[in-house]
C-alpha cells in the first residue's frame, strides 16, 4: 500500500466540513498532526487562510509549487500557473461532485425524465445485446 | 479558574493605594492569561499578594488591557514554563507548543494537562513564555514539524463527510467494510 498522497506545503485539498464545505484550498504550512494551516487562495476559492483539521479536509492528487506561508498573490500565481482549476474541473472525482449536486436538487418531474431516459438507455443496450448473441 | 474555550492575554497594572505616608506608590504589571477581563483581574490579585503585600482591598487595578497577537497568520513554536501541583507535591514543568498565537498555545496547555496529568486550570501557573526559534526546540513532537519540507500521508481515514450519519456508511446494515484508505 504506497501513499501518493501526502500532506505538504502546496497539496492541494477539498474542504469536506463546515461552512466552507465543498471548496478547495491549499495547504500553506502544517501546525502539527493533527492540523494544517490553509488557504484557498481565498480569491481564487472563497476559503480564507485559517487552521483546519485534518478530518475536515480531503487531499486531491494535484500539487502547486509554493513556499511555506505563501502570501495570497504568490499562491494566485502559482494556482495559475498550474492550472489547478481546470485540471480540477475535468477530474472525474469534481464532475461526480456536480453530479451528486444535481441529483440532489432535481424536481419529481425531473427524477421522471430521468426514470425515462434510463428505461430508453436499457432499452438499446438489450436491443443490441440480443443482436450480439 | 473556570476555563471554557480560549484563553486570552492581558496586560494588567495595579499597586497598593495611596496612602498619606505613600502617596505614589510603585505599580506593578503582570501579564495574565485568562479567559476574560474578569478573571485577569482576579488572577493579578491571586499572584501579586503571593510576591508583594497587597491585596484587592488595599490596592487599586489601574488598567487591564488585552494583548492581541502581532501576526496571527503564520505558525509559531512556543515554549511555555510552568509550576503545576499533582495529587503528591508540585512541580516545575516545561513543555512545547505549535500554534499560530500564545493564546492559542496556552490554551492547548491548560487542555493538554487536564487531559495528560488531570490538572485543573486552578493548579497551574504559567511562570513564562516564549516564542522560539526552530532550532531552540526541546521537544521532539514540535521539532518534526518545524523542519521544511515536511511531508506525510494521512493512513486509515475516517471519511468525515459522514460526520452526521453512521460512522461509515450511508445506512445502518451493510455488507461491505468500509474503506479507509485515500491514498
Amino acid at each position: 500500500m504506497v501513499f501518493k498522497r501526502y500532506v505538504e506545503v502546496g497539496r492541494v485539498v477539498l474542504v469536506n466540513y463546515g461552512p466552507d464545505a465543498g471548496k478547495l484550498a491549499t495547504i500553506i504550512d502544517i501546525v502539527d498532526q493533527n492540523k494544517c494551516l490553509i488557504d484557498g487562495p481565498a480569491n481564487l476559492t472563497g476559503v480564507n487562510r485559517q487552521v483546519i483539521s485534518y478530518g475536515r479536509i480531503v487531499l486531491t492528487d494535484l500539487t502547486v509549487k509554493v513556499c511555506r506561508n505563501a502570501r495570497q498573490k504568490t499562491l494566485s500565481a502559482a494556482w495559475a500557473e498550474a492550472d489547478i482549476q481546470a485540471k480540477w474541473e475535468s477530474s472525474s472525482w469534481a464532475k461526480k461532485l456536480v453530479a451528486k449536486q444535481k441529483r440532489a436538487t432535481l424536481s419529481d418531474f425531473d427524477r421522471f425524465k430521468v426514470m425515462v431516459a434510463k428505461k430508453q438507455r436499457s432499452a438499446i443496450i438489450a436491443k443490441k445485446m440480443k443482436e450480439l448473441k | 479558574m473556570t476555563v471554557a474555550g480560549k484563553m486570552r492575554q492581558y496586560q494588567v497594572v495595579g499597586r497598593k493605594a495611596g496612602t498619606d505616608e505613600n502617596p505614589n506608590p510603585e505599580a506593578y504589571r503582570m501579564i495574565i492569561f485568562a479567559p476574560n477581563a474578569v478573571i485577569a483581574k482576579s488572577k493579578f490579585w491571586y499572584y501579586m499578594h503571593q510576591f508583594r503585600k497587597m491585596k484587592k482591598t488595599t490596592g487599586e487595578i489601574l488598567d487591564c488591557v488585552e494583548i492581541v497577537e502581532k501576526n496571527a497568520r503564520i505558525v509559531k513554536n512556543y515554549g511555555i514554563w510552568l509550576r503545576y501541583s499533582s495529587r503528591s507535591g508540585t512541580h516545575n514543568m516545561y513543555r512545547e507548543y505549535r500554534d499560530l498565537k500564545l493564546t492559542g498555545a496556552v490554551t492547548q496547555l491548560y487542555n493538554e494537562m487536564a487531559g495528560r496529568h488531570r490538572t485543573r486550570p486552578r493548579s497551574i501557573q504559567i511562570i513564562r513564555t516564549a516564542a522560539l526559534e526552530a532550532k531552540d526546540l526541546k521537544r521532539v513532537n514540535g521539532m518534526q514539524f518545524a523542519k521544511r519540507n515536511v511531508k506525510f500521508p494521512l493512513p486509515h481515514r475516517v471519511s468525515s463527510g459522514k460526520r452526521n450519519m453512521k460512522a461509515l456508511s450511508g445506512s445502518t446494515f451493510t455488507t461491505n467494510r468500509p474503506t479507509t484508505y485515500f491514498g
